[in-house]
Order: structure tokens, then sequence, then C-alpha cells
């Protein structure tokens, strides 16, 4: 049985932990004892039931009403195994939801019916789509407080479309929903007889897993070298391609070539590995190895530079300015850099320009930048090797943006 | 049965190469092995991880309340597998008379967290490698894989530093240490499998003694045990995958109080 991880993301309140605590509950996911605990501190707190506890289990969360941090949660059924993200929806949580959202192959995007698209909604959208994360169900929620009306339907998925558009997003369903009444979660609502497509349980299984890279030519950065009795041993994970016994091999940056002597398991040895197993590695050769040494094959290798521009979000409360000090991260690489250009700033909740100061960066923001970087990088195009084409800037031991690689410069 | 090996595949690589950042940002590190189910499939992957020499210790919290058949266990695989065995103990408060029968809040604190303090004090160590899973209990979901404790120890759960991509937070100069949580993708009965597939070796406490066996095992005067009958590790994989309670219900820290994990866990708890 495969796994897929899914985000639920959306505005503060669209009911995201209503709905899969709802879709717990009704599939008969969650434990008894969880339930009664769930019941129990709903009339702690004056409530009526309330599925979102299932996930919300910090004392702050229950009490405020919405969640602060990303949760995971397991659920099956019969076709396949998920794992649900849980993201918050308050403008203050972003990271948060950003920690999430970069953990998943799909997202569910919600919007109340009743309120519309509002801020978080484009924001979180936005973020999906610099993420990568393409695969999108709509589901328009809390149908009930607009007597279930499909006028009001099409007008709320209309305006998401036009916004999710611009950002280069096309939702494979837009499912009507009440998470909270249960319609259209885990069966057909008897209340909108006007929609005749899967209810949200029903969509899930048509989510797509993502592709394996094992297709692609090798990328295996280094983690770490370890002296095993008297071999040293490359460590790391395959990132892409496969790797085998005797292959002829070059790594990054020294340009250095050589074959694999072996691979190397806890008591085995074998032949070949492929992308996303972690293994050990030696060489025919005594060339030395080092963390953050990228591997790969002779014929088709990285771009190796020291200089790219790319879309970076910033999430940290201090403001990128020009006298802060920043380490790139790609993969296992690591290095310092320097911001040399902010070509445009863009507010993250509408896509628009900001205008003025450009030499600084603020939290939320998105910018379009240059970066230098102090010793060159293996990099790859985000589209064909993402482990090679993202980055993060760390400060301090803090990792304050994320980055996607738009333009290398050789 | 492919499908099933791949996923545990996966799961295995994953905390492989968390295991390995882990080692090479920190150093300075240990293992918390509490001999339950999941602080030794942790350890089996360290073993892995580092091809069967792990280069670091592993530490016991001995709150001197352990069942027996804990002590044997650790006795028996700290020698076979070659370990740098650290036992540690909150000498002071044992000494003082302390005991679940003061209070069971205190007693998790003074001799788990404060123990743990006293450990990371004398041994400075930078990053502790430790075995919870997101499906434990809904506060431990809320985890990253890299989490940062301060000075106090304390756990700051409204403030928690982004990770993505297998990018994670480094130490920065005003934290004490780092939890690092290699199986918290994991599901109990994922445990389980594995524990099958790698044939890793089970505490008998596991395994149902008349009509009763342990799910979840750490003092034997705050843990209780459920009805059961099974006697193998398949045994276990077939009751888990029918069972509709969840794993936690024989262990008294999470029921005292509806915040009382969350409170044991924001002061330093594991």
């Amino acid at each position: 049985m495969d796994v897929l991880s899914f985000v639920i993301v959306g505005h503060v309140d669209h009911g995201k932990s209503t709905l899969i605590g709802r879709l717990l509950y009704e599939t008969d996911s969650v434990p008894p004892d969880k339930i009664e605990e769930m019941k129990a501190a709903s009339t702690e707190l004056g409530q009526k039931t309330e599925f979102a506890y299932l996930l919300d289990h910090l004392e702050e969360e229950r009490k405020q009403g919405i969640t602060i941090d990303t949760t995971q949660v397991f659920f099956n059924t019969d076709k396949r195994r998920y794992v649900i993200i849980d993201a918050p929806g308050h403008v203050e949580f972003v990271k948060n939801m950003i920690t999430g959202a970069s953990q998943a192959e799909a997202a569910i995007l919600i919007v109340d019916a009743d309120q519309g698209v509002r801020e978080q909604t484009q924001r979180h959208s936005y973020m999906l789509s610099l993420l990568g994360v393409k695969q999108v169900i709509a589901v328009i929620n809390k149908m009930d407080l607009v007597e279930y009306s499909e006028q009001k339907y099409i007008e709320v998925k209309d305006h998401l479309r036009t916004f999710l558009s611009s950002v280069n997003i096309e939702p494979a369903l837009y499912i009507p929903i009440s998470a909270i009444k249960g319609d259209n979660i885990s069966k057909s609502s008897e209340h909108m007889g006007w929609y005749d497509g899967p209810c949200f349980l029903g969509s899930l299984d048509s989510l797509r897993k993502k592709p394996s890279a094992e297709q692609k030519s090798l990328v295996f950065p280094i983690q770490d070298v370890y002296k095993v009795g008297d071999k040293r041993i490359n460590a790391g994970r395959v990132e892409a391609g496969t790797i085998k016994n005797g292959m002829d091999i070059k790594i990054l940056p020294s340009g250095e070539k050589t074959q694999v002597k072996t691979i190397e398991k806890f008591l085995s040895s074998p032949e070949v590995a492929a992308a996303s197993e972690s293994i050990g590695m030696t060489t025919a050769d005594p060339v030395f190895l080092d963390r953050g040494n990228i591997v790969c094959t002779t014929t088709d290798e990285p771009v190796l530079t020291d200089k790219v521009q790319a879309n970076i979000f910033w999430m940290s409360k201090h403001p990128f300015n020009a006298g802060m000090k920043l380490t790139f991260r790609c993969a296992t690489q690591e290095t310092g850099c320097k911001i040399e250009n902010i070509i445009r700033r863009i507010n993250s909740s509408n896509l628009e320009t900001i205008d003025g100061d450009n030499n600084i960066i603020e939290n939320l923001e998105v910018a379009r930048i240059e970066i230098r970087t102090k010793k060159p990088v293996a990099i790859k195009d985000f589209n064909d090797v993402q482990e090679l084409g993202r980055f993060v800037l760390v400060n301090d031991g803090n990792i304050c943006a994320g980055g996607i690689i738009t333009l290398l410069e050789t | 049965m492919s499908n099933n090996l791949s996923h545990l595949d996966a799961l295995e690589n994953n905390s492989i190469f968390i295991i390995r950042e882990a080692y090479s940002q920190f150093r300075n590190v240990a293992i918390l092995w509490s001999i339950g189910k999941d602080s030794t499939t942790l350890l089996w992957l360290v073993r892995k991880a580092f091809f069967g020499q792990i280069p670091f210790p592993v530490l016991h919290i001995d709150t001197t309340y352990k069942f027996p058949e804990i002590y044997d266990f650790r006795e028996k695989y700290a020698k076979e597998w070659g370990l740098n065995l650290l036992v540690t103990k909150n000498e002071e408060a044992l000494a003082a008379g302390m005991g679940p029968d003061k209070s069971k809040f205190q007693c998790c604190n003074d001799l788990k967290t404060v123990a743990l303090k006293q450990a990371i004090a004398k041994y400075k160590f930078n990053a502790l490698y430790l075995g919870i899973r997101r499906d434990e209990h809904g506060i431990r979901a809320k985890e990253r894989v890299f989490s940062p404790r301060d000075e106090d120890f304390e756990w700051d759960y409204k403030n928690q530093p982004p990770e993505l991509w297998d990018q994670y937070k480094t130490k920065a100069t005003e934290e004490e240490h780092l939890r690092v949580h290699p199986l918290l993708g994991w599901r109990e009965i994922d445990i389980w499998e594995y524990t099958k597939r790698e044939n890793i070796p089970v505490n008998d406490l596991y395994y149902a003694k008349d009509g009763k066996r342990y799910r979840s095992i750490g003092c034997h005067t705050c843990c209780g045990p459920i009805d059961s009958n099974a006697g193998t590790v398949d045994e276990i994989i077939t009751e888990l995958a029918n069972t509709d309670i969840s794993e936690r219900s024989g262990r008294a820290q999470d029921k005292e109080d509806d915040y009382m994990m969350q409170k044991l866990r924001s002061l330093g708890y594991m």
C-alpha cells in the first residue's frame, strides 16, 4: 500500500482542522477514548463537539479556537495510506504552514463559502505554487451557512479560480462541503443535489504520487564520511538516479573522477542503490570526499556556479538587511552567501510589487533576488531535481528563508 | 507484501538520513534509550546508520522504578551490541524519597526531566536522539524533527523553527540543546512490522502472560497492561490492526490532567 502526504491550507477559521477531524471521525479512524477526550474537552470549554480538537492539542489552541502549529496524522482508505498535514491559517504562523506544506505531495485548499477568498487563501496558494505543490483539490466549506446555494458556490469558485490561475495552480476538483454538518465528507450530501462530483473522501484516491526520481541522472550528496575498520565510507542519500558498483563518477566541486568501488549498508554490500536510499559508498581511487560534495555521473552533471537568481520567501521576524550574515544550504552543500541584488519585492497575499526600499526584505514577503555564494555550488533545474534547485538561507542557526532557483548563471 | 516492505524501507532510509544529519551537525550527541520498543528500534537504526559502530553514548535515565525485565534487557544488549552505556539517576531526589506516591507530575519531572538535565550538564551533550512518534500523542504530533530546548530546557511550542526540504535548525547561541526525532513519521504498527522484518529483540513485557500484556512500557508503578493474548510479534501486529484502543491508554502521565503531557513536555519531558 503506498503512502501519500497532503497538506490542508487556507485562511484562518475556514475550517481546516474541523474538516480533518470530521473525516477522521466519520471513517472511524480515531480510537473511542480519543473521541471521548474530544467531547469532554469541548464540554469543558463550553462548546459543541469540536472536531478540530482531534488535531488541536495545545491548551492555547483549544482556548483560542485556532491552530498554532502544523500537525500530522495518519489515515487509511482501502486503497492507500495517507499522512494528513494540518497547517495553521493565521497570518502569525505562516512559517508553520510552510513547514507543513513543504512536506506534502498534494494540497487541499479550503475556502469559507460565506467569507469567500481571503488574505491567507491567496498567500497560501502562492506559497504552494512556489513550493512546487501544484496538485490541489479546492473545497468550498460551510455551505450550510449559505443555505447550500449553488449560485453562492459558483461565485466563490469563480473568484478562487481566477486567483489560482494567476499563480499557475489549476485544481483537479472543486467540492462544496460542510465539515461541521458532515456534507460531502465521506458520503454525498442530500442538501446539494446540484453537485454530482465525488465527496471529499472519494476525491483523495484520485491524487497522484510524486514520480520517483530513479530514472534521472545520479545525484548523490555526501552527508558525512565515516572510518569503519580500514574503509573510508562516504555516507549520504541518493537524491536522483541510481548508483552501481564500478560506475564512473565525478565529484563536485573538485571535478575529480573515479569509480564506485562498493556500496555499503550495515552487514551488506548491494550492487546497486536507487533514489531515496541512504547508503555508504567507497571509491576505487583514494579521493577524499567531504560533506557537501555532490557525486554525479561523468556525462550529465549539475551546473557549478557561484551566482544564482531565485525567488525567496522570507519567514523571519527579523527583516533581511545588507548587514545580515547569511548561509546558503542546498542539499548538504553549505556556504556563506550574499544577496547582491533585490530585483523585486512582492506582497505574498496579493502578488503586488512593493515599491520603495530595495535593500530590505520583510517577513512574509517574496523577493526575486540574485545571490553570490562564497564557494561554488552544484545546482540543477528545480523541475529536474528539486533537491538541487531549492535552498534555504540560514542566519545564526535559524532558517529565515526558502528559495527556488529560477535562473542559473555559469 | 512487497509494497509493505518498500514502505518500511522508505521509513528506514529517511530515519537513517536524519540520524546522520544530526551527527554531522552536532558530534557531541547521545541517544536516549528507555529500552522500550521505540527507542530500541531507534537504536537499531543508529547501528545501521554507523555500520555497527555507534560513535556516541547510549543514555538510560533510570528512575529506579522500571520493571526488572527492563534492566535485564538493558544489560544483555548493551553487552551484545558493544554499547557505550551511560546510566543516570537523580540521586538527590531519590534520596529524598521521590516516588509516584508523592505526585505523578512531580515524579516524572524530577526522576526523568531533571535527571536528564543533570546528565546533559555533566556530559555537555548538544543534541539528543529520542524515539518519539507523532501518532503516540497529539502533543508529540506537533513536534519538529530537530527541536530546540532553551537553557531552562523549555520547549517553545508556540514558536517552533521552520523546517523544510530536510533542512533543519542548527544550534544557535542561546539554546541548550536540540532534540532529534528520527521516528516521528513511524506509526506503532510500523515499529512492530519493522521489528518483525529485522528480527529486533523484544522485551518479554510486550508479550501476553495470563491474558495481559504491556503495550507501552516505562515505570512499573505507572504502567497498566492491556487485555491481550498476543504472545508473538505476528500476533501483536494482528491485534494492532484490529484494535480501537489508543496506545498510551495505560500510561498515567497522559491522563491525570488534560494538559499534563503538554505541561511536562514544555518543561523538557521526553
